[in-house]
């Protein structure tokens, strides 16, 4: 082994030591962000029924809402050439070729929000073809950033705590 | 345990002093780049099926920023196959060296058959590098999607190398030109393996200096770095000619903490900085053109030379090059203005650049998530039939598209994110302390670094 400077092993083995444990509470609040049921009461289930139309590596609209329980059937129609629809999370796929639309229907029973993206090679741009299927009760985004305003505080904390190092001049680096 | 020189362990050893291991990777680099190059002139116009662009823009650029960078720093760098040819002519030859001339102490020296010209001195920075990235940035969809111009995108990188190596010495293409080359520095701070002597005063009363002028056993460093005043990954290419030419073995390759290049105290130099903020710039860019909802705005940016892709152009350039290093400077002189800390306004806006790293290498890391793990599975059938020609040579040509762990990509993109801001977040405090300002000169920058975030979280998990 090949310490560099005297000393410096030791300060490190105590600074992973004191973040051991902020690391720790840290990862269990951010699993309780994540995991924790929302209080957000959603309408009880129902039959949706979405247009989906799909065109030049876009869908319109953009994003699909629906809530947990409803039976979703999405009708996709192509503008241009086929198109098709994956969903992710629920793993699901349907296409359709111009004029002809196609059905998917599926019980909306995984909260979340889950990628659509085009399943048939439609164009140069086919693999940024994407939509969004969001099923509420939702809260992704708002637990998203619950995490990084904690993800702030903890690296304030552990910047504050054990970060601090000696410090030296920086030379040049050609002679 | 702060350090381990990996090179106590006699099979590290045994590959990577020796010049053919890394010859033998370096070859089959070399291949490989040749074959994308067929396969992207002549292979499937269809981007998705072509080889090249599988390869290139899904395989190897996750990888990169997924495996190589974060873990290994620039160990690409000492196998890329872009420079070869080029240093090759340089050097006269290909696993060299051969004595070709005597040093002033009468002994064998080995040396480039070309010595070429020193770098200009003005250009010793990352702003060139800086040009070469956006400017590859700007027309990146339609090098992406499109075979026949990633082929010519390398065949230009490969022609650049060689005609650096001819008229300039050593590797200064890699070191001040190549584009990918400036992002795999910068980012290469935050990886756990460097380069470095273990004995600074050996180095000081070693007369010769032949990690830099080169020996019998090797070339001096390619790199143009003295290794003795190495402090971080930035300008080292993990070459290992040191190695090879220190007759003292006072070179260790180092397995090190994650980001320890991110302690070097002071400021750092204002073209570290702009890399900084022009990648975060763009990777919020990339990630808003090619995996939002927009489609006008993804035509437009591959429509290169249209008027759309003018404007598409013009916003990137905009958000790259003033509205992130404009929010930057602003946070930092709220911060300043707030803390009242002595330090200059370009200090305190330099200062702060090693919280960018993290920030930077955990946003394309999270960015790069989206491309691996839904279209990997494009790369089976590119590689069974890559001329697109009815071979089937490994069985799956006929494989389908289908995208893999597409259920826990956000959690996974969601993590990476997450661990960059508490990343990012440590040092913009450990900074703050230093530079004696405190939370208040920290919070306008830590509020900074949640924009690039969140608009990342939006994007890719919202």
């Amino acid at each position: 082994m090949n310490t560099s400077k005297e000393g410096r092993g030791t300060k490190s083995a105590g600074a992973t030591a004191k973040m051991a444990k902020p690391l720790l509470l840290l990862s269990l609040a951010v699993a309780t962000i994540g995991l924790a049921p929302l209080p957000i009461r959603v309408a009880p289930p129902s039959v949706r029924h979405v247009h989906l139309q799909a065109r030049s590596y876009e869908y319109s609209p953009a994003l699909v809402l629906v809530n947990r329980g409803d039976r979703v059937t999405i009708e996709l129609e192509s503008t241009d050439v086929v198109h098709g629809i994956f969903v992710d999370g629920y793993q699901l796929e349907v296409k359709a070729v111009p004029g002809q639309p196609a059905g998917l229907t599926f019980i909306a029973d995984r909260p979340g929000t889950f990628r659509l993206r085009c399943s048939v090679t439609c164009g140069p741009l086919h693999p940024f073809m994407v939509g969004r299927l969001r099923v509420a009760p939702d809260g992704t985004f708002w637990r998203a950033i619950a995490m990084a305003i904690l993800a702030l505080l903890a690296g304030l904390y552990l910047g504050a705590r054990t970060l601090s190092r000696h410090s030296s001049p920086r030379p040049t680096d050609t002679p | 345990m702060n350090r381990v020189n990996l090179l106590q362990n006699r099979a590290l050893r045994a590959l990577l002093i020796p010049r053919w291991p890394q010859l033998g990777v370096q070859l089959a680099a070399l291949a490989g780049l040749g074959i994308l190059i067929a396969v992207g002139l002549v292979g499937s116009p269809v981007g998705n099926r072509n080889l090249a662009i599988v390869v290139v823009w899904i395989a190897w650029w996750a990888l990169l920023m997924l495996m190589l960078v974060p873990f290994f720093g620039r160990l690409w760098c000492s196998v890329c196959p872009i420079p070869l040819p080029g240093e090759w002519l340089q050097r006269g030859a290909v696993l060299g060296p051969t004595a070709s001339s005597r040093g002033s102490s009468g002994e064998a020296r080995a040396q480039p058959r070309r010595r070429g010209l020193r770098w200009p001195s003005r250009l010793r920075n990352l702003w060139l590098q800086n040009a070469t990235f956006v400017g590859l940035a700007l027309t990146s969809l339609a090098i992406l999607t499109q075979p026949r111009t990633t082929a010519w995108v390398l065949i230009v990188l490969v022609g650049s190398a060689i005609v650096v190596s001819l008229v300039f010495e050593r590797r200064s293409f890699c070191r001040f030109l190549c584009p990918v080359g400036g992002v795999i520095g910068l980012y290469s701070q935050g990886a756990p393996l460097e380069v470095r002597v273990v004995d600074r005063d050996l180095c000081t009363r070693h007369i010769e200096k032949t990690c830099y002028t080169g020996s019998d056993q090797g070339y001096g460093c390619p790199w143009q770095v003295f290794p003795a005043t190495l402090r971080t990954n930035v300008s080292c290419g993990t070459c290992f000619e040191c190695l090879r030419t220190c007759p003292y073995d006072n070179v260790a390759v180092n397995l090190r903490p994650f980001g320890e290049d991110l302690f070097l105290p002071g400021p750092r130099r204002l073209d570290e900085t702009f890399k900084a903020l022009v990648l975060l710039g763009s990777v919020v860019t990339y990630a808003a053109v090619m995996l939002g909802p927009w489609g006008e705005l993804k035509a437009a940016a591959a429509a290169v030379g249209t008027t759309a892709w003018l404007v598409y152009a013009g916003t990137f350039l905009v958000v790259t090059l003033a509205i992130a290093p404009g929010l930057y400077w602003i946070a930092t002189s709220v911060g300043r203005a707030f803390s009242r800390v002595r330090a200059t306004s370009a200090q305190v806006l330099r200062a702060f650049t090693p919280a960018l790293v993290p920030l930077g290498i955990t946003a394309w890391g999270a960015f790069s998530v989206s491309f691996l793990l839904a279209n990997l599975s494009y790369l089976w059938p590119a590689l069974s039939d890559p001329f697109a020609s009815g071979w089937n040579l490994l069985g799956a040509a006929g494989v389908g598209w289908s995208p893999y762990a597409s259920g826990v990509a956000p959690a996974l993109q969601l993590a990476i994110l997450l661990v960059g801001l508490t990343w990012a977040g440590a040092h913009v405090r450990r900074i703050a302390d230093e530079l004696g300002g405190g939370l208040r000169l920290a919070l306008p920058v830590l509020a900074f670094t949640l924009v690039p975030t969140l608009g990342l979280m939006w994007l890719l998990v919202g």
